[in-house]
């Protein structure tokens, strides 16, 4: 089935990907920004905020699906946009699933790399902007396990976009929910299938990533 | 002066600065870490050109007054006037060398790039700076591979790509060997001789001797000495200034 490029099972996993790699692209310029403005920043109610960085990274997923699901919903403060139950509502839920991951972890590095810079940067006398941009693209490797490690949650999970996305098929069904309801249904040729797929797609992604990281190491850029 | 140094002389020649930032006057400058006293009302003049070597021992306060002359650190009372600017709006104009070269994760010339455009400054004279410290043939390498003494040269060309009044310099050949330390006080000299202000700490007594017009004898958060280098290495004032000079430990 899956060397055959069996037609559903194709439609399936391009839309997972698409739902997958536009949230994680949508969380990575938040998280990104927020994580790099905590990082440099020292104001009141800072550990507070990193606190709750750190506890949002644990959102569970069904949650996530019933809040946006709320807001979606047609008597809901969204309702009016007529988002529930499409690919557009689980970008949103995904997004909101791995935007506090993205931010959580690299503030952390950047703080770090913030601390070795800092100096230098001042008697530069870099502007917040100028900082913010350089620290990024020096931390771009490590910035890219972090991306990862969004994509992973996002690809993988179910929760969240079997609430807003319904599990329509040809419409939202992605490749967790397939597995949930082709298992249910008992056709495990397909349900194996995808986990494959999946297994697939999450090696090939860290693969890739752990090369791009050892070239860069090699030369002292991580 | 080098050929090549006349030719970066040329390359750097900046504009005149409509006023002055020299020469710099310090007035009972004190820094409080809590409780505790750092820096013990120093009160110094400098002049609006040469070198000034900065001495004394681990722990006397060197490192912290020339950050809070860089305008890196507020002090808790006192004033530091750079001409008629206070430390802190003159930063921009000054540069300052590290112990350990603080290099970005990036080639050696994206290093140098990156300070010019901090700086506003033409990138265009990126490979004659290069070229000036020996670096040139290394622009493409990353930066974080370079040599202890190569690193050094190269944080030292980034902050004279900033074209700066004043340079300063922390301990910038603690662990170099020596034929490192005379190629970093080469292109020092010839800042200096394009004249940039020195202010550069060091413990080395015989790199102070080759490269100091006057020196500042700092201990314990004090300014113990401020002298003519040839004044103070034949017959410093102090005693603790003479022990340090004759190898023997200060307490």
């Amino acid at each position: 089935m899956v060397l055959s490029g069996d037609s559903d099972l194709l439609e399936i996993v391009v839309l997972s990907l698409r739902v997958s790699l536009t949230a994680t692209a949508i969380a990575c310029f938040i998280g990104l920004i927020v994580g790099a403005l905590v990082a440099i920043s020292r104001f009141r109610g800072r550990n507070a905020l990193l606190i709750l960085m750190n506890a949002l990274m644990g959102l569970p997923p069904v949650v996530v699906g019933l809040l946006v699901y709320l807001h979606l919903s047609r008597s809901g403060p969204l309702g009016f946009l007529g988002l529930l139950y499409t690919p557009t509502a689980m970008i949103l839920a995904q997004t909101i699933l791995i935007t506090p991951i993205i931010a959580a972890l690299s503030r952390q590095i950047l703080e770090d790399l913030h601390a070795e810079y800092a100096e230098q940067f001042r008697s530069l006398c870099l502007t917040r902007m100028q900082t913010i941009q350089a620290l990024l693209w020096d931390a771009r490797y490590s910035l890219l396990t972090v991306g990862l490690a969004g994509f992973g949650r996002a690809v993988a999970e179910v929760g969240a976009v079997i609430i807003v996305g319904g599990n329509i098929d040809h419409l939202t069904r992605v490749m967790t929910t397939a597995i949930a309801l082709e298992t249910s249904k008992g056709d495990l040729a397909l349900a194996l299938a995808l986990g494959i797929i999946l297994l697939v797609i999450a090696l090939g992604v860290n693969a890739a990533v752990q090369s791009v990281r050892m070239t860069a190491a090699r030369q002292a850029y991580v | 002066m080098s050929d090549t140094a006349l030719t970066l002389s040329a390359s750097l020649s900046r504009p005149a600065k409509t006023t002055s930032i020299l020469p710099v006057s310090v007035r009972d400058l004190v820094l409080n870490f809590g409780e505790t006293t750092v820096l013990r009302g120093l009160t110094l003049d400098l002049g609006p050109t040469g070198c000034t070597m900065v001495m004394g021992q681990n722990g006397s306060g060197k490192s912290l007054f020339l950050k809070l002359l860089h305008g890196l650190m507020q002090p808790t009372s006192g004033q530091i006037r750079w001409g008629e600017y206070p430390a802190e709006k003159v930063t921009a104009r000054q540069a300052l060398v590290f112990q350990k070269p603080v290099l970005l994760r990036r080639s050696v010339a994206a290093n140098i790039d990156f300070a010019l455009k901090a700086r506003g400054k033409d990138r265009t004279r990126r490979d004659r700076i290069l070229d000036h410290v020996g670096l040139l043939d290394k622009a493409g390498q990353p930066a974080r591979l370079l040599s202890g003494g190569e690193a050094q040269r190269l944080a030292l060309a980034r902050a004279l790509a900033t074209d700066p009044e004043v340079l300063f310099l922390d301990e910038p050949t603690a662990s170099l060997d020596p034929a490192s330390v005379l190629m970093i006080e080469r292109i020092v000299g010839d800042a200096r001789a394009r004249g940039v202000r020195i202010i550069f700490i060091t413990h080395d007594i015989g790199q102070a001797r080759r490269m100091a017009d006057d020196v500042v004898f700092m201990h314990g958060g004090r300014i113990i000495e401020h002298s003519p280098a040839s004044e103070f290495f034949p017959d410093p004032k102090s005693d603790v200034a003479r022990d340090y000079l004759n190898g023997k430990l200060v307490v």
